[in-house]
């Protein structure tokens, strides 16, 4: 699918009203094992980061990310902030100039995207954090342009609860060590938002 | 006189306020500032608060940056990136960190220095 900056900033809108709506559960999932700020802080940086870029004209994919980067970083207070700050931003460079972004284009700048996160928090797959989401979603996205928006989603909703199996080693979190089985990680619930709002996009064939 | 100057950053204010008044009893003349809590001064820490407190800790010989836990560390990090100062976050006990480098500082000790003391020591 392509990805235009028509569809970008629809797909940060349909994240937000996600997590607007699941402010509480992201907040209580955050409460089991961590400092219970996860639903306030995303449901800010969000919505804040729609604000911004309702206001603006593109010509760019990568100056939307860039403008969700620089919200993200500045408006949520918790490690959330960093990490989809960074996320954002190494999206941005990585398709800097180019509108609309290709399938080969969107899914390197996500790996990067990834790549960010994984480098900012110190993290790999298996440690109760985001990247148990965003490893096997952009994993799928790599192996072709075929895509569905059903598989995207069921990638992410399994990955999301698988990481309830696991120990936390990262974060707040892993002051609970294994404590903290049996809870979804709080990151993983939000990227999963997130990844369900790019299937909703991929769904309308790029004409959200 | 220059001194290497000191941010502490801490999800809470009150964190930083009192480390700053405990090393404040000593060393006065070594520029210290502090990043607590969010922009709306709730529990987090912010990167634009720790970008301003790095310019003006600065005083051209350079600054330490000391943290709590958590995303204090991330938006540090990101904020060394972002720092066109010369800046060097020190992985160190906030409390004895800050104090040791304080005095340091206050002795006329370069960056460079302190850094190597601090990774010595902790």
């Amino acid at each position: 699918m392509e990805l235009t900056v028509q569809d970008s900033i629809y797909w940060i809108k349909f994240a937000n009203e996600r997590i607007q709506s699941e402010k509480e559960y992201l907040t209580s999932l955050d409460q089991a094992i961590g400092d219970s700020d996860h639903g306030i802080n995303m449901a800010r940086g969000f919505q804040q980061s729609v604000n911004k870029i309702s206001d603006g004209s593109y010509v760019h994919v990568s100056d939307v990310f860039k403008d969700v980067a620089m919200t993200m970083m500045s408006k949520v207070g918790g490690a959330s902030g960093p990490l989809y700050g960074t996320a954002f931003l190494r999206l941005s460079s990585a398709v800097k100039e180019k509108n609309p972004l290709d399938h080969k284009v969107f899914v390197e700048g996500l790996e990067d995207a990834l790549n960010g996160i994984k480098q900012r928090g110190k993290a790999n797959k298996g440690e109760k954090t985001m990247v148990d989401v965003w490893e096997p979603v952009v994993t799928l996205l790599n192996k072709n342009n075929e895509v569905t928006a059903e598989e995207i989603v069921n990638t992410a909703k399994e990955a999301m609860e698988h990481t309830k199996k696991l120990v936390a080693t990262k974060g707040r979190a892993s002051y609970f060590k294994e404590k903290s089985i049996g809870h979804i990680d709080p990151g993983s619930a939000s990227s999963f938002y997130l990844f369900e709002s790019l299937a909703k996009v991929w769904k309308s064939g790029g004409q959200a | 006189m220059n001194f290497v100057g000191i941010v502490l950053i801490s999800h809470s204010s009150k964190i930083v306020e009192g480390i700053k008044e405990l090393i404040r009893q000593v060393i006065t003349d070594v520029p210290i500032e502090i990043a607590g809590g969010t922009e709306n001064n709730e529990i987090g820490t912010s990167i634009d608060k720790i970008a301003k407190a790095i310019q003006d800790a600065d005083q051209g010989k350079g600054v330490l940056l000391f943290y709590d836990i958590g995303s204090a560390k991330m938006n540090a990090e990101m904020a060394v990136e972002l720092a066109e100062t010369d800046v060097k976050l020190v992985d160190a006990p906030l409390v004895e960190g800050a104090y040791m480098a304080a005095v340091e500082s206050g002795m006329g000790k370069s960056l460079g220095e302190i850094y190597k003391a601090m990774k010595e020591e902790f």
